[in-house]
């Protein structure tokens, strides 16, 4: 038995990475940034607000959260709605006890149907970005790319008609890319993607069409990752929320320079009743902390591109 | 190892009651390594035949992802601490990091840190490479990780934990002196090879982080606990006869802002505590087989073997 020789040749071993969408940038090495009121840590929520069709589409993939038994599944549709009737507004009722600003990553399915939350989040001072069609709109390679492109076009369209301008943000189902997305979102005028988790900070990427900042918003800080994936309790959540503003705050002291904590919420997994109250208490100790600027990622791009030039 | 046959043959029956003494230097009790893996994951890799790598398809972007911070964020946050406790890491190296990424490896070769092998790239497996392929990636390990650090490697720990029924002779006829891959002990012990001498080095598995977080789905305050009850137990033990305890990490692990903090605390805890041998792998092997081989193969020949 051998393998075929191809498997022991290395076309793209040599310096930086394997593909052409960023450089390497080793953090310690990074020009320093400052956030504003010289706060150290910018805290970025990010809210995805879905709609999951009783249908689901198996094409490229199954959205994570997705029906799960066979048709029709009740339990799934109506948990994942739950989420957005009554989680959804226990989070932006604690955002606004908190005095908080989020990022909401919202299915365009969510502005068609329910036009009201999109009202009740600009209401509240939050950004929207968008977050494809619906969780049927998911994008991995093998999607055809001019299926991928009506799919981001579908989607900024019908939240540039809801909010009344386009949205400047954009978030995968899944933080899902194919080869073609960042190209195809810079080529739809978005700012920034929010996929990539291979940082704390923005960095700029650069594709065939021209460069779009990269906001990272880590997987492992997830409701998804911490509660559903590794089955902690909120109480745990908070207390590693906690520990990594401690440990950023001493870093941006030490290197002269902000640093970012972001936390991604789910309305069907945060909002539920015996998970808010550890929720809210956790959001008013990081609000009332002096470490901390709460930034939409919008605000977050601006003042990181106004320091990285 | 014996190829095809139930019992792989890979090390002779010794237990854990009864061994000669393990002495580690300064009459220390367990010998503490910490072993972080720096990678490098393809975005692209082609497939084995026998493994995939990505779950999804290509690009995956979390999967690639998350491993990139490591090599942008993790590891610098990582090191720094290891330095500040005094803990040299034992490096299990992607060695086409040399090239990606090569001030990650400068890094560590400045900070003192040994390096051994873990293949080329950690999105390229062993299974089912013929004997000429596998030597291929020996000579490459050796030749890369000498032009870029001046070390020469002793040890391996298989790319992604593949191997095939020949590794161990081979990488014991390159004149490497321990080997990662088996979990059998927590102390070191002889393994049979056709050529050379090679030893079996404890990796301690069960408490990689990855093992931590993602097995057992551990917090990171869990997490530190268990490194700490892990160290309590192996010091206490080690006053009969010298444990190994090897921490094996990964920075896009444990280099995340939640869990560092706690993580720091145990290599507080065992800085302080004074019966560990605060070591490199290399050094572990170099001292087991001067002083410790010869009493474990004597313990061994008071068994019957398992295949006689």
């Amino acid at each position: 038995m051998s393998l075929d020789p191809a498997y022991l040749e290395y076309p793209k071993r040599g310096p930086g990475m394997d593909h052409n969408l960023y450089v390497p940038s080793p953090m310690p090495q990074r020009k320093p940034v400052a956030w504003p009121g010289g706060r150290p840590v910018a805290v970025t929520l990010l809210v995805n607000l879905e709609w999951f069709p009783i249908t689901p589409s198996d094409k490229p993939f199954r959205a994570p959260g997705h029906m799960q038994t066979p048709y029709p599944d009740y339990r799934h549709y109506t948990a994942r709605e739950y989420g957005t009737r009554v989680g959804f507004y226990r989070l932006l009722d604690a955002f606004a006890k908190a005095g908080v600003k989020a990022t909401i990553a919202v299915n365009a399915a969510i502005a068609e149907r329910y036009p009201s939350i999109v009202a009740d989040i600009l209401k509240d001072g939050h950004e929207i970005i968008a977050h494809s069609t619906d969780m049927n709109g998911t994008i991995a390679t093998g999607l055809d790319e001019e299926e991928e492109r009506a799919l981001i076009l579908q989607a900024r369209d019908t939240l540039a008609a809801a909010i009344g301008s386009a949205p400047r943000g954009w978030q995968s189902i899944a933080r899902s890319q194919s080869w073609n997305t960042p190209r195809l979102l810079v080529e739809a005028g978005f700012d920034y993607m929010c996929d990539w988790v291979n940082d704390e900070l923005p960095y700029l990427a650069t594709t065939p069409a021209g460069t779009i900042v990269s906001v990272p918003f880590n997987h492992e800080l997830s409701d998804r990752q911490m509660i559903s994936v590794q089955q902690q309790s909120m109480d745990s959540v908070a207390q590693q929320i906690e520990d990594a503003l401690t440990w950023l705050e001493a870093e941006a002291a030490q290197y002269r320079s902000g640093r970012v904590l972001p936390f991604t919420l789910t309305p069907y997994i945060t909002g539920l009743p015996y998970r808010m109250d550890a929720f809210e208490a956790l959001l008013g100790r990081l609000a009332a902390h002096e470490a901390t600027w709460f930034a939409t990622a919008g605000e977050l791009v601006d003042c990181w591109k106004d320091q990285a030039s | 190892m014996r190829e095809g046959e139930k019992d792989p043959g890979l090390y002779d029956f010794r237990p854990y009651r009864d061994r000669a003494k393990l002495e580690w230097p300064e009459g220390k009790s367990v010998a503490v390594w910490v072993s972080p893996n720096l990678e490098f994951y393809e975005i692209d890799p082609p497939a084995n035949p026998q493994r995939k790598s990505w779950t999804k398809p290509h690009p995956d972007l979390v999967g690639y992802g998350h491993r990139d911070y490591a090599n942008r964020v993790g590891h610098w946050r990582m090191a720094e601490v290891m330095e500040k406790h005094g803990f040299k890491g034992s490096v299990s190296l992607s060695v086409a990091l040399c090239q990606h990424h090569p001030e990650v490896v400068a890094n560590a070769n400045e900070l003192g840190w040994e390096f051994f092998s873990h293949g080329i790239y950690n999105t390229r497996y062993s299974y089912g490479m013929d004997e000429a392929q596998e030597r291929a990636i020996i000579e490459d390990s050796i030749r890369t990780v000498r032009d870029a650090t001046g070390q020469t490697i002793k040890g391996w720990l298989a790319p992604a934990l593949t191997h095939t029924p020949r590794t161990l002779d081979l990488i014991a006829e390159y004149g490497m002196t321990y080997t990662c891959d088996l979990y059998h002990d927590d102390q070191p012990g002889p393994v049979h090879v056709k050529s050379g001498r090679l030893i079996s080095m404890p990796y301690s598995i069960e408490v990689n982080d990855h093992y931590g977080f993602f097995v057992y789905n551990m917090s990171p305050r869990e997490y530190a606990d268990t490194l700490i009850r892990q160290y309590q137990r192996l010091a206490a033990e080690g006053a009969e006869s010298g444990t190994v305890m090897c921490i094996p990490l990964h920075s896009y692990l444990i280099g995340q802002p939640h869990r560092i903090g706690p993580f720091e605390e145990v290599l507080r805890h065992i800085a302080a505590d004074g019966r560990a041998w605060i070591t490199r792998s290399g050094d572990i092997a170099d001292h087991f087989l001067a002083n410790g081989y010869a009493d474990a193969e004597a313990d061994t020949a008071r068994y019957g073997k398992a295949d006689a």
